[in-house]
């Protein structure tokens, strides 16, 4: 049995006390890249009742996913926004999700992102990551930026960390263990990054601004 | 002096862009800090350094 939505602010409201509740659930994040960083953002903020996200990806769920990446075997083939906003709904089922299926460019970042308080950038490939850090920091000044860099491979979990680089752009990881430098991703490590990451913007959300 | 990534550099009165040409740096990766501003890419051959700055090159790695 769902709970009705004032039972559900309430269990919130009593968790996290009035003022912080109010400012999870009225604020909106956008989260770029639904892979193994986004799918555990999104479900951590979304456990914490941030009111709306905006999710972008333009992939679908492969089998290759599902060792680190918050889908299920009866997933593959949807596209992730899709699979993400429905495992989403029976999180919290009065989140508000405003989904892309489409890939982020310079072009239209500025469009589909305008509405968001702090954008995540969630993104895998190094290249992308810059150019979209690039994007943000330059068109979307006025918005909080969240990114991540260096969570592949079994390097320790305390080289995990988050720095501030400038008043509005957090940087999470190591910032050096390259995904192409041999074992690829696994579970914990890129979770613990994307924990960063989500505990950075519900930290921005409650004005503690610093690291 | 100009700090790049906490180093003293003798690069004052170059401009950013002439720097970034002869750095090691991959700016297809990187994002450039100055002074606690972004700076954008439009921007490197206009902006000079100066005595005292602080430059900060954050490069990206794969993986997500």
């Amino acid at each position: 049995m769902i709970p009705t939505r004032e039972e559900w602010n309430n269990a919130l409201e009593e968790r996290h006390g009035k003022e912080l509740h109010k400012a999870f659930s009225s604020a909106t994040v956008a989260i770029c890249g639904l892979g193994g960083l986004g799918s555990n953002i999104a479900i951590a903020l979304a456990r914490a009742g941030v009111g709306r996200l905006i999710l972008c990806d333009f992939d679908r769920v492969d089998i290759t996913n599902l060792h680190r990446q918050q889908y299920k075997a009866d997933q593959i083939g949807m596209y992730k926004t899709e699979a993400l906003a429905e495992n989403l709904k029976e999180i919290a089922p009065y989140i508000s999700l405003k989904v892309h299926t489409e890939r982020i460019t310079e072009e239209n970042s500025v469009t589909l992102l305008k509405a968001a308080d702090i954008i995540c950038e969630a993104f895998d490939d190094a290249e992308c990551k810059a150019s979209f850090a690039n994007t943000v920091l330059s068109e979307l000044s006025d918005k909080y930026f969240v990114a991540a860099s260096g969570m592949g491979g079994m390097g320790v979990s305390n080289s995990i960390k988050t720095r501030r680089i400038t008043s509005r752009f957090y940087l999470c990881g190591d910032e050096t263990s390259d995904v192409s430098n041999g074992l690829g991703l696994v579970a914990p490590r890129v979770a613990l990054c994307a924990a960063h990451q989500a505990h950075t913007v519900l930290r921005i959300l409650a004005k503690q601004f610093d690291v | 002096m100009v700090k790049v990534n906490g180093e003293p550099k003798n690069i004052a009165s170059k401009t950013l862009a002439e720097y970034l040409a002869v750095a090691s740096y991959d700016m297809k990766r990187s994002v450039t800090e100055l002074n606690g501003e972004i700076v954008s890419k439009t921007a490197y051959a206009d902006v000079v350094l100066k005595d005292g700055d602080c430059l900060e090159i954050v490069s990206f790695v794969g993986g997500g």
